[in-house]
């Protein structure tokens, strides 16, 4: 539908590195679609952002608290007994759900509260899926005594219970939202129209590398830190660069985060996976990259789900943090350029992926990188001992308990 | 002189404000709105923004989202909008403009939107998710054609935004009364000020929206502004009539409005 594969056929790391311009455009994708409203307020974000960035004392605040609260470096772990099972390349898995909050949503969420302080905003506003994203919001809010607000698709609030009970724990209000299809997109429509209304006061803490610049560009930054730390682990453990990583995709901060330090390294292979809910065929999934076509959603132009008419479709997966039918602007660049390749695993995959690692391991992952395991359990025995892949274990699997559980008939 | 122009030129000289009714097509069904539309015009609206339904309306508030989500739970497409636009501009002269977010104009394909919204008479395009800085494809397929591209300006734009979108204001400059979304029963507090450091950027036509609802609304801009948009509020009047009683309501608010617009 558009020219954008045609024009960026091939990858140019040298065009790459300076991307997002400063009007926050990756080739085609990216942009700031947004009412103007909020126009003057992503500028002033984009500009309190350059400045922070090269400010020792806020780079350093940062750090501690990513060492000493978060409890970074999370560890790169060669999982040896899948691998054996798997017999084929060697599996690491970097281990996100070891950071506080039980997933990588911290590090983004602590960089953005702390750029909130700097900017004198004391309302904070953010949107959840899966709730991680809002556990770690409101993490952060009650850390650095922030006001904090959370919206929650009503679908999203049923299937991630416990998430909702740490977020009021940790003292969030938690709007449900029951516009739409109840999840992800929803609450995010409801975050930009409070933003809209209350912007003189309010920081939006927003989760992924996609909405309006300089979100995916300060998201991508924040979360880049599991990459930095994953390549100088990988290299201290084997003594090279991987072969291939593997992350799930559903607005892709974590694929991002993992991905963005190893991008000039054109060896090493990069792989998000996404939700294909019951089946690409069915209709029913998120696999925004593999079968949508670009559009715009949320302040971005990128891939996206849509009919023909351009209408958003809802998006379907077992995961909630994958439940969204747009995707970050820079993963749409990456694809469209041949750097990175997205796949699809589904409902059931990510079910199965699960019990393996629970089982080999005695990790019990998210359901979202549970679908990135089930490419990477596909993928590993078709190659050699002496290929290594890394994934993303981009969270712990508590908050999925009652879907498995239900899912698989353990019940009772 | 384009049609937006001429309505403009004329109300100043008749020292009134221009009249301009939103209603989302499709809502509640294409037939009602194509009369909706008929009788706010006989009523003395001027300018139609005829609402392109989205699925992700994100800068309308729960009034115009509901008449989006009914709009397309009976699958109205942009094609039902253009015939809506058809109808009208074979019985009338009033302004008609598509108002809409991106995606679904994208999806149409700007050239085809062109050429078929130049067919159906329609007059510009509003499109509150597109700022100037996004709007370049929009502007290029709407070259050497009569369609206005129509850009909003908030109580939060600072004067270095002011000047670019002033300066590619066509048409008239929306002027948001507020900062939030449609579907408030109040203006803005501060938009009388808010409308002269408007005024001191630009000489097009300013018209004022969101949060209009009553004729004091509408008369306290007298002086201030070129013209006033109604939305949110006739959105709501839609819903709540009873289908028998819908027509008339809406000629007496109108009616109502646009006596208020003439300082009558």
């Amino acid at each position: 539908m558009t020219s954008s594969g045609a024009q960026q056929a091939t990858f140019d790391a040298s065009v790459w590195e300076n991307l997002p311009t400063d009007t926050g455009h990756f080739g085609t994708f990216g942009g700031r679609f947004v009412p103007e409203t909020l126009m003057p307020a992503l500028e002033e974000m984009a500009d309190a952002y350059s400045r922070v960035k090269e400010d020792k004392e806020f780079n350093a605040e940062l750090e501690r608290l990513l060492k000493h609260y978060v409890g970074r470096p999370t560890p790169t772990y060669f999982a040896e007994r899948l691998t054996d099972k798997l017999g084929g390349a060697r599996i690491y898995f970097k281990r996100e759900d070891l950071a506080h909050t039980g997933a990588h949503k911290i590090n983004n969420a602590m960089g953005q509260g702390l750029l909130a302080k700097a900017m004198g905003k004391d309302r904070i506003i953010a949107e959840t899926g899966a709730g991680q994203h809002g556990v770690a919001g409101a993490t952060v809010c009650a850390m650095l005594d922030l006001e904090c607000l959370i919206y929650m698709g009503e679908e999203d609030i049923r299937r991630q219970e416990l998430n909702v009970f740490r977020m009021k724990i940790l003292g969030a209000e938690v709007i449900p939202v029951s516009s739409g299809s109840r999840t992800l997109k929803d609450a995010i429509n409801e975050a930009i129209r409070d933003w809209v209304t209350n912007v003189l006061n309010t920081f939006y803490i927003f989760g992924s590398v996609a909405g309006p610049h300089p979100y995916p560009m300060i998201v991508r930054d924040f979360q880049a830190v599991i990459g930095r730390e994953a390549r100088e682990q990988i290299i201290e453990l084997t003594g090279r660069l991987p072969d291939l990583l593997v992350a799930c995709v559903g607005g892709g901060s974590n694929a991002m985060g993992l991905f963005y330090e190893f991008v000039r390294d054109a060896d090493v292979k990069m792989v998000g996976v996404e939700a294909g809910g019951t089946g690409i065929n069915s209709g029913m999934h998120a696999a925004t990259l593999t079968a949508g076509r670009p559009g715009v959603l949320h302040g971005a132009r990128s891939y996206l789900l849509q009919d023909e008419n351009g209408q958003v479709h809802e998006a379907h997966s077992i995961s909630a943090g994958l439940d969204y039918p747009g995707v970050g602007p820079e993963h749409s660049y990456l694809m469209d350029s041949g750097r990175a390749s997205y796949v699809a695993r589904n409902d059931d995959d990510a079910l199965r992926a699960l019990g393996v690692l629970a089982r080999e391991e005695g990790i019990i992952p998210a359901l979202e990188p549970a679908h990135a395991l089930a490419y990477v359990i596909d993928i590993a025995p078709s190659m050699s001992r002496d290929e290594i892949i890394v994934i993303n274990l981009s969270g712990r699997g508590d908050k999925d308990m009652e879907t498995v559980v239900d899912e698989l008939g353990l019940r009772g | 002189m384009n049609r937006l122009s001429r309505i403009f030129e004329r109300a100043a000289e008749e020292d009134r404000l221009v009249v301009s009714i939103f209603l989302t097509i499709g809502h509640p069904s294409v037939s009602e709105s194509r009369e909706l539309t008929l009788a706010a015009i006989e009523s003395g609206a001027e300018i139609i923004e005829l609402g392109v339904p989205f699925s992700d309306p994100l800068a309308d508030g729960a009034t115009i989202q509901a008449s989006s989500y009914k709009a397309l739970q009976q699958g109205v497409t942009m094609r039902d909008c253009l015939d809506v636009a058809a109808a009208v501009r074979r019985k009338s002269d009033a302004a008609l403009l598509l108002m809409g977010y991106t995606n679904p104009f994208l999806a149409y394909g700007l050239e085809n939107l062109v050429r078929d919204a130049t067919e159906a008479g329609v007059d510009g395009l509003i499109v509150p998710d597109l700022p100037p800085d996004e709007a370049g494809e929009f502007e290029r397929a709407l070259q050497g054609c009569d369609l206005s591209m129509v850009y909003l300006v908030a109580p939060t734009t600072n004067e270095s935004r002011l000047k670019t979108v002033a300066s590619h204001a066509d048409g008239f400059l929306y002027c948001v009364s507020l900062t939030g979304t449609t579907g408030g029963e109040q203006i803005g507090q501060g938009v009388g000020d808010f409308l002269a450091r408007v005024r001191r950027e630009t000489s097009i036509p300013l018209v004022v929206g969101f949060g209009i609802s009553r004729p004091d609304h509408i008369a306290s801009l007298r002086g201030k502004a070129n013209g006033a948009i109604i939305g949110g509020r006739f959105v709501r009047l839609i819903e709540e009539a009873s289908d028998d009683e819908r027509l008339d309501a809406a000629r007496s608010y109108v009616e109502s409005m646009v006596e208020a617009a003439s300082g009558r």
